[in-house]
């Protein structure tokens, strides 16, 4: 007679340590990414120490110099020192990226998982307004809603936000469905909870994982969509240091004689969206069941 | 007196001249006949095609080489303020009865171009239009024409325009480049023919007109000057952005661009086409100004107003602007090369002039201090155009925070902007003063308050200002003019601190080295009939 043994003892718990060292062996990409973007947010959220210079502050003993030691990243048209304009940049394009995505993001979240619990009218409403919001694309809804609104930091966050929102939805929606139809949903249900509890403590935890890789494209998606309507000029304003709005006007000017002018704020927008996205990529592979055995 | 004041009129003129860049290049050559000019006009068009009604410089680049006027800036000394020369009259009158009546003789034999003969009748039905329009027909520059009392047309070739009192104002409003002589038959019909459709007695005749793309004339065969046009006909294709026009002029699909281009687009065509460019630059009768809503508070109060003029260093700012904008003279409510303007000492003692500016910042933030607006934040409004708005805006932002203002910008496109100021639904507005011929008396009359000059939008109200106004209208005197208008300036901008003038902008013109002929006028309004042109092909 042979006796099997079943260790039904718990997994030991990785500490947060553990799991970044795992995570940065796993992806490294994805750690790049991550490198990049805690670069971003340290610079933008920490400028004043950072930045050699006033960024608004002209200065006509320096127009268009080239990149020296004096002005690591040259200055533009005004004497202003592009290292600094950057560096303040990253607060602008992160304060919309941010705020646009978590916003959008937990709109959509809370619209989604609701649309699925619910079902019926409430879900047919939902979902035909959020087609509606969708047949147009991100730039030109949100064009539309600056042209209504006007320019202006909160206008462009307003902009950027209502077209993500149906986007998180949809996908949000998709996954709430099959968390509606699990066991524990019923039970809950039967235990006789409110249809808010059921939502909040059941439902919207199992579908962080496709919310949070949204959130995550969505970061750099606001990005670029600021940086777009910036040099379009209907983001934000001058002198307010924003890298699409530093692509605008003596970008474009001086693009053959003063080729930094242009150069350095489009590096900066490639870094941030290419490090927002690796390390979507990456969270999406890591919290996602199939792949993180691989 | 008047005599004088010519002379050092055309004294001022002859210096003007002398100070501008010009490369002119085959002025004593022969102009050669024959070929297309095609130019690009910076914007999508006009409203409408009726130069009466436009006061946008896009109908006119468009238009004006279809159409002849009564009397215009000497095409041959254009950078002139005050050398005019008949267009269809035959010669300019000496007034009678006391300065009063204008008896003018119509050129015989001019025909429109749909062969009809052009007579006095015309040139008189034009006229009314444009002085009291009929209802329903608008006038864009009824206003230079107060002293109008009436028009008459005894007989085919005579005019007769009396006026209500003499002024000085009254010969550089007739050379209007936008009062086209339209078809008396025409208007007679349809007064707003002339909005949709094209038919004057210019150098050119219309061919076609594509809405936001271009527009062609072909040579008038009977056109009146003798031997013009030289070319065989033009294309004017509109391009509203910079980098397309400076493309076009760089692979030579277009000549030129009548209005201006920044000095970086001059650098780098000289730079990439060398002596296949020509380049005419001139002070321009054009001028940013900087206007707090004298009735929203807190600029309602005179402190503050004055705190905004102090807290900017004109002189250092035009000469670094100018390199990299449209704009370069520093200068009072009267265009720079005006006998009439200010000297650098008459500005240097008005707010927003002074030579010390450490002195004039420390004003301005006692003068916050005093109105309790150390902390001052508020918004200026702006047009969403580069060249120089946007630039000039962003130096001002700067400028302002130097004395501890907070500034922001709402930038919009030109319609919004428009509107927000006549609405007054803005804290600070950056605008422009653009003129035609340089009339310093009917020019300064846009200062007046709103209820007498209705796109004046400070809105403030000030007798004073509008009894000096109307002194200096009436004074036929120019030296005693040239004093009111000192007076005038320094109740606008120094007692009452309504508007200050920011920086008068600078015309730079880079052309294809073939196109001869064309000479460069303190605006871009003028000399734009294309009758003197000639490509060196």
């Amino acid at each position: 007679m042979s006796t099997t043994v079943i260790d039904d003892a718990p997994l030991p718990q990785r500490s947060y340590w553990q799991s970044l060292m795992r995570f940065c062996q796993r992806q490294p990409l994805g750690t790049f990414g991550l490198v990049l973007v805690v670069i971003m947010a340290v610079t933008g959220f920490s400028a004043e120490l950072i930045a050699p210079y006033n960024p608004t502050a002209n200065d006509f003993a320096a127009m268009t110099e080239p990149p020296s030691w004096q002005h690591l990243l040259g200055t533009d048209q005004f004497g202003r020192d592009l290292m600094s304009r950057i560096i303040y940049g990253a607060r602008t394009a992160l304060i919309v990226g941010m705020t646009s995505a978590i916003v959008g993001g937990f709109s959509g979240l809370i619209l989604g998982v609701g649309s699925a619990y619910f079902g019926g009218t409430t879900d047919l409403i939902i979902q035909r307004l959020s087609d509606i919001v969708m047949a147009f694309p991100l730039i030109i809804m949100a064009l539309a809603v600056v042209a209504i609104f006007g320019p202006g930091v909160q206008n462009v966050i307003m902009a950027i936000t209502i077209p993500l929102i149906p986007r998180c939805s949809r996908v949000v929606r998709s996954s709430a469905l099959t968390v509606r139809e699990m066991p524990y949903v019923d039970a809950a249900r039967a235990c006789g909870f409110g249809a808010t509890r059921i939502i909040m403590r059941h439902m919207v935890p199992n579908v962080m994982a496709p919310f949070l890789i949204m959130v995550t494209s969505f970061v750099g998606q606001a990005i670029l969509a600021e940086a777009s309507l910036s040099y379009l000029g209907l983001g934000v304003q001058e002198p307010v240091p924003a890298w699409g709005l530093m692509l605008q006007g003596g970008a474009e000017e001086y693009a053959s004689t003063a080729p930094w002018i242009a150069i350095f704020p489009g590096v900066a927008i490639m870094l941030a969206v290419l490090g927002i996205n690796l390390f979507g990529d990456a969270m999406r592979d890591a919290l996602d069941p199939k792949l993180r055995e691989r | 007196m008047r005599s004088w004041f010519l002379k050092a009129g055309l004294a001022a003129s002859f210096a003007l001249a002398l100070s501008l860049s010009l490369t002119l290049s085959g002025q004593a050559e022969t102009p050669k006949r024959g070929g297309i000019l095609t130019y690009v006009i910076p914007a999508d068009g006009g409203p409408s095609l009726d130069g009466h009604k436009e006061t946008t410089f896009a109908v006119l680049h468009a238009t004006a080489p279809f159409y002849s006027v009564m009397v215009r800036v000497n095409p041959d000394n254009p950078s002139s303020t005050s050398d005019f020369v008949c267009d269809l009259c035959t010669e300019i009158p000496k007034p009678t009865d006391n300065g009063l009546t204008y008896t003018f003789k119509i050129r015989p034999g001019v025909k429109f171009h749909d062969g009809t003969p052009l007579t006095a009748h015309d040139v008189a039905a034009s006229w009314r239009r444009i002085v009291s329009p009929p209802p329903g027909v608008s006038s864009a520059r009824a206003n230079n024409f107060v002293m109008v009392d009436k028009i008459e047309d005894p007989d085919d070739t005579t005019f007769v325009i009396t006026l209500k009192f003499d002024t000085l104002s009254f010969m550089p409003a007739l050379a209007d480049p936008y009062a086209y002589i339209y078809s008396k038959a025409i208007l007679d019909k349809d007064q707003h023919w002339y909005e949709k459709n094209i038919m004057g007695s210019g150098p050119f005749k219309f061919v076609k007109f594509e809405i936001g793309q271009s527009i062609e004339g072909v040579r008038n065969p009977d056109y009146y000057h003798p031997g013009q046009p030289y070319l065989d006909g033009f294309k004017a294709i509109f391009a509203p952005k910079e980098s397309v026009r400076l493309d076009a002029i760089r692979a030579d699909r277009a000549a030129v661009e009548f209005r201006s281009m920044p000095p970086s687009a001059r650098d780098q065509l000289i730079k990439l086409l060398g002596d296949k460019i020509t380049v005419q630059e001139s002070d321009w009768n054009c001028g940013n100004v900087l206007t707090p809503n004298n009735a929203r508070p807190p600029f309602d109060d005179v402190r503050v107003r004055k705190a905004l003029f102090l807290a900017i260093d004109q002189w250092k700012g035009a000469q670094a602007l100018a390199k990299i904008a449209v704009v370069k003279t520093v200068g009072g409510i009267v265009f720079p090369g005006s006998p009439f303007a200010a000297t650098k000492e008459e500005l240097e003692k008005l707010p927003g002039y002074w030579p010390d500016i450490e002195k004039s910042r420390a004003e301005a933030r006692r003068l916050l201090k005093e109105a309790g607006q150390e902390n001052l934040t508020f918004e200026m409004l702006n047009r969403n155009v580069d060249q120089p708005y946007g630039i000039v805006g962003t130096w001002l932002v700067d400028e302002f925070s130097k004395v501890g203002m907070h500034v922001t910008q709402r930038v919009v496109p030109t319609g919004p902007w428009l509107d927000a100021m006549r609405r007054g639904d803005f804290a600070v507005a950056l605008e422009a003063n653009c003129q035609n011929v340089v009339n310093p008396v009917a020019d300064s009359g846009r200062y007046l308050p709103h209820d007498l000059y209705p796109e004046n939008f400070a809105y403030h109200k000030d007798p004073v200002q509008v009894e000096i106004y109307n002194k200096m209208l009436h004074e036929t005197d120019p030296v005693k003019a040239r004093v009111l208008m000192r007076d005038f300036e320094n109740q606008t901008i120094g007692v009452g601190a309504h508007q200050l003038m920011v920086t008068w902008w600078y015309r730079i013109v880079p052309m294809r080295s073939y196109v001869k002929g064309w000479k460069i006028s303190p605006s871009h309004y003028l000399n734009q009939d294309l009758a003197n042109i000639w490509l060196d092909q």
